[in-house]
């Protein structure tokens, strides 16, 4: 089985879970004998012993925006009076790199198109009209996601609409965001396939010292780590801190990650006057996000809308235990968890108590949720994908 | 000669509301009263009432027809105040005379593992209520999920119980036969009655289950099963949740009907009869002695404990819970008495099971949790609240 993939970023090369998601599908993929052609905008800092990476020089030289396939919120934007949700250059980039991806297609050969999120459907669906090989469209996120339902961008919702349209399969990552796709997008059901991530089991290594970060080795934390913008719900993460320092004056919150909610979640703590209880790491990437993770005593994923949610495996992974959003993929994967309505302070603050101070509760909760995650694995979802290949294959 | 001995366990909790860490000291409200109505009154209309009558019609059709029943405490309170009509029917049931009552802990409780004195207490409340209530003085004993060993038998000896109820584990029955009374090793004038857990199961478990390869199960046949121990067998005890008509297996189901025709169609065997515990403990002299050390139950395929006392949760809910014991009892607040009573049902230990949560069975019956998590965590806020309760008494 051949496969012409178009995706976005790589690792390292990565800033969330569709760089992680990525990977994990397309090593289990060449384990399980699929032949993969990769295709990222750039392949500069990038290299893979597993696949075949092409660069569809789609880079353009004056960055003005980061090149994150995230949105900045309404809320923060509205707030900092900006108007546009995504940069100029983005949009440019995702053209020239569905330009390139024709030219691509033409050159190599392949059975089946299979693209990641709607940065690369254009590039899929052009690749499919010059090769008139089937084309599955795996959505990781949709723009309903990222904007919470809120002042969602046309443009982008268009282009994922007319990709999953133009697609013969679709593959989601959850049925939570399969739900999103057959209502919102009016895709048929038939025609999308669940296929969960996974996280790759990892050996047991370094932690961060709390002194690292100032924190007393008494102290209890409680850790946010992802974008920090309105999907991720880190309004609701500092609130519930406002509620747990005033039973459980002790604790403290590290929030890991960037995000254009950073400077109002900064502020907000200090408006709350826990801002000295409420750290801020920046962006972590490889071994100091499994460091952070160990570090921590509870791991709390408060998304607005999650379509899967990595982090949660990869802190269940480090020996975390996790509490999570009910609008979550995840959530359908790990029933050894928390979960909560990520509007519900109370709750959320209640449950995080919970686990810091029932010893037995966290030894369970992580247990449990580890030896769940044997059956968590990316050779699964890779299974799954070459099944929607083939399905795909036996109807040409 | 068989006899046919059925057995049927009443039971509803005081279920746990969601109570948080910020009700600690703010609110004694413990209990999710709402849902606990709600449950009970669907189970009085869907169960109770239905298999009452039709349980009512049998005794009057067939002189020959008994049965027996066990009530905790806790659901005859939640009937007096919530379906006095049910309750009515079961009082009808016992004053037929050949309706059998079983004496167990008040609160249906695993007091007996953890405190002897508070075991003996909730008993011998149990036995008042069931006198008041329905007249009877009880003579043999059903302990909480049929959970038994030979101390417990020998205590209940001692309480003056002639026969007790427990599982007939295959672990412990080896080779031998469920159809026959034994003897306690650790007690002389008490006498076990073992549940055929297969023929029980057949009803109460496999009744509904299309992929059984006897389904479906009508009376004729299910009678040709208890036919088959005549020569081998002095008694099948039937042992189940009482809910089994109409609430584990619905109506639509057929179990009603299974249950209108299987009394005549046992009967129909000249050699068969029904009996009541305490008959089939007066009748049959014990075939061996059976030594069981290590506790024993009827849940899950494990026949032990590990539905309750299974994961540290539990293990550590349960030990502050007895820890708080004497205090609780010197405070000489009863509604903290209560309250303590209360949280000792079983269930609230049950529902905190991890065991197959990620399966989704059978530990959802009625579980008023999202995940045993939430229900340990909401338990041992209490255990906190109960804690200040207890100091605010001292002052």
């Amino acid at each position: 089985m051949k496969v012409l993939m178009f995706g976005w970023e790589f690792p390292p090369q990565s800033t969330g879970g569709l760089g992680t998601a990525c990977y994990g599908l397309t090593k289990a993929l060449s384990s399980l004998g699929a032949e993969i052609t990769l295709v990222l905008p750039t392949t500069e800092g990038t290299s893979s012993e597993f696949l075949k990476l092409v660069g569809a020089n789609a880079r353009v030289r004056e960055i003005k925006t980061p090149m994150r396939p995230y949105m900045t919120s309404q809320q923060y934007s509205s707030r900092h009076g900006r108007s546009s949700l995504y940069g100029q250059t983005l949009f440019e980039e995702v053209s020239r790199y569905a330009e390139a991806a024709e030219q691509i297609a033409r050159e190599e050969s392949f059975d089946v198109i299979h693209c990641h999120d709607w940065l690369t459907y254009e590039a899929g669906i052009r690749a499919k009209k010059v090769s008139s090989k089937p084309l599955v469209v795996h959505v990781h996120a949709t723009e309903l996601d990222r904007t919470g339902g809120l002042s969602v961008n046309r443009h982008v919702y268009d282009i994922e609409r007319k990709g999953m349209h133009a697609a013969d399969a679709v593959v989601a990552v959850s049925n939570y965001t399969k739900g999103k796709i057959t209502s919102h997008y009016g895709v048929s059901p038939e025609k999308v396939a669940v296929v969960h991530n996974a996280a790759e089991r990892q050996e047991q290594g370094a932690s961060y010292r709390p002194e690292q970060f100032g924190i007393k080795s008494h102290s209890k934390i409680v850790l946010f780590l992802g974008r920090i913008t309105l999907q991720k719900g880190p309004d609701y993460f500092i609130y519930a801190a406002k509620r747990i320092l005033e039973l459980e004056p002790d604790t403290r919150f590290v929030i890991a990650g960037s995000g254009d909610m950073e400077e109002f979640i900064i502020n907000k703590a200090a408006e709350l006057g826990i801002a000295d209880k409420v750290l801020f790491t920046g962006f972590l990437k490889g071994d100091d996000v499994k460091r952070v993770y160990r570090m921590a005593d509870v791991y709390v994923m408060p998304s607005v809308s999650e379509p899967f949610g990595i982090t949660a495996l990869e802190a269940i992974n480090s020996g975390t235990p996790v509490i999570i959003s009910k609008n979550s993929g995840v959530s359908e994967v790990i029933s050894h968890c928390l979960k909560v309505d990520f509007w519900d302070t109370n709750q959320l603050s209640n449950k995080i108590i919970g686990v810091l101070r029932y010893r037995e509760l966290a030894e369970e909760l992580q247990a449990n949720a580890e030896s769940e995650m044997g059956k968590v694995s990316w050779l699964n979802s890779a299974q799954k994908c070459l099944d929607v290949y083939s399905s795909l294959l036996r109807k040409v | 000669m068989v006899n046919v001995c059925l057995y049927f366990q009443v039971h509803q909790p005081y279920r746990i509301r969601n109570y948080t860490v910020f009700d600690i000291g703010n609110s004694s409200n413990y209990f999710n009263d709402e849902k606990n109505v709600s449950v009970l009154k669907r189970v009085a209309e869907k169960c109770y009432l239905p298999a009452n009558r039709l349980l009512l019609e049998l005794l009057e059709k067939h002189p020959e027809f008994k049965a027996s029943f066990s009530f905790s405490g806790v659901v005859l309170e939640q009937l007096e105040t919530h379906a006095p009509e049910a309750l009515q029917s079961f009082k009808e049931l016992a004053a037929t005379k050949r309706v059998e009552i079983l004496d167990e802990t008040y609160h249906h409780s695993l007091a007996f593992i953890y405190s002897k004195k508070e075991f003996e207490e909730q008993v011998k409340l149990h036995t008042e209520k069931v006198r008041k209530l329905f007249g009877q003085k009880p003579t043999v004993f059903r302990n909480t999920e049929l959970i038994y060993n030979n101390e417990l038998a020998a205590f209940a000896e001692r309480m003056g119980y002639k026969g007790i109820l427990a599982e007939g584990a295959d672990h412990i029955l080896g080779w031998r036969s469920p159809n026959f009374v034994y003897k306690p090793k650790t007690s002389n004038g008490m006498r076990l009655l073992l549940k055929n857990y297969r023929l029980s199961d057949d009803i109460a478990f496999r009744f509904s289950e299309r992929s059984w390869p006897e389904w479906p199960l009508t009376a004729d046949k299910f009678a040709r099963w208890v036919n088959a121990v005549n020569g081998n067998g002095n008694c099948v005890n039937l042992f189940m949740d009482y809910e089994t008509f109409g609430e584990h297996q619905w109506a639509e189901t057929g179990i009603f009907d299974f249950l209108r025709h299987m009394p005549a169609e046992i009967l129909r065997h000249p050699d068969n009869s029904f009996a009541t515990p305490s008959e089939i403990v007066k009748e049959h002299e014990p075939v061996a002695e059976l030594d069981v050390h290590n506790l024993i139950s009827w849940a899950d395929v494990e026949r032990d404990l590990s539905a309750w006392l299974g994961n540290s949760m539990q293990q550590a809910a349960i030990r502050e819970l007895y820890r708080m014991e004497s205090e609780v009892k010197a405070s000489g607040d009863k509604k903290l008495l209560e309250d303590w009573r209360k949280l000792q049902t079983s269930d609230n230990f049950y529902y905190m099971c991890t065991k197959w949560f990620s399966d989704g069975d059978v530990h959802k019956y009625f579980n008023p949790y999202d995940s045993p998590y939430d229900a340990f965590m909401s338990f041992m806020n209490i255990i906190n609240d109960i804690r200040i309760r207890i100091k605010k008494r001292k002052k």
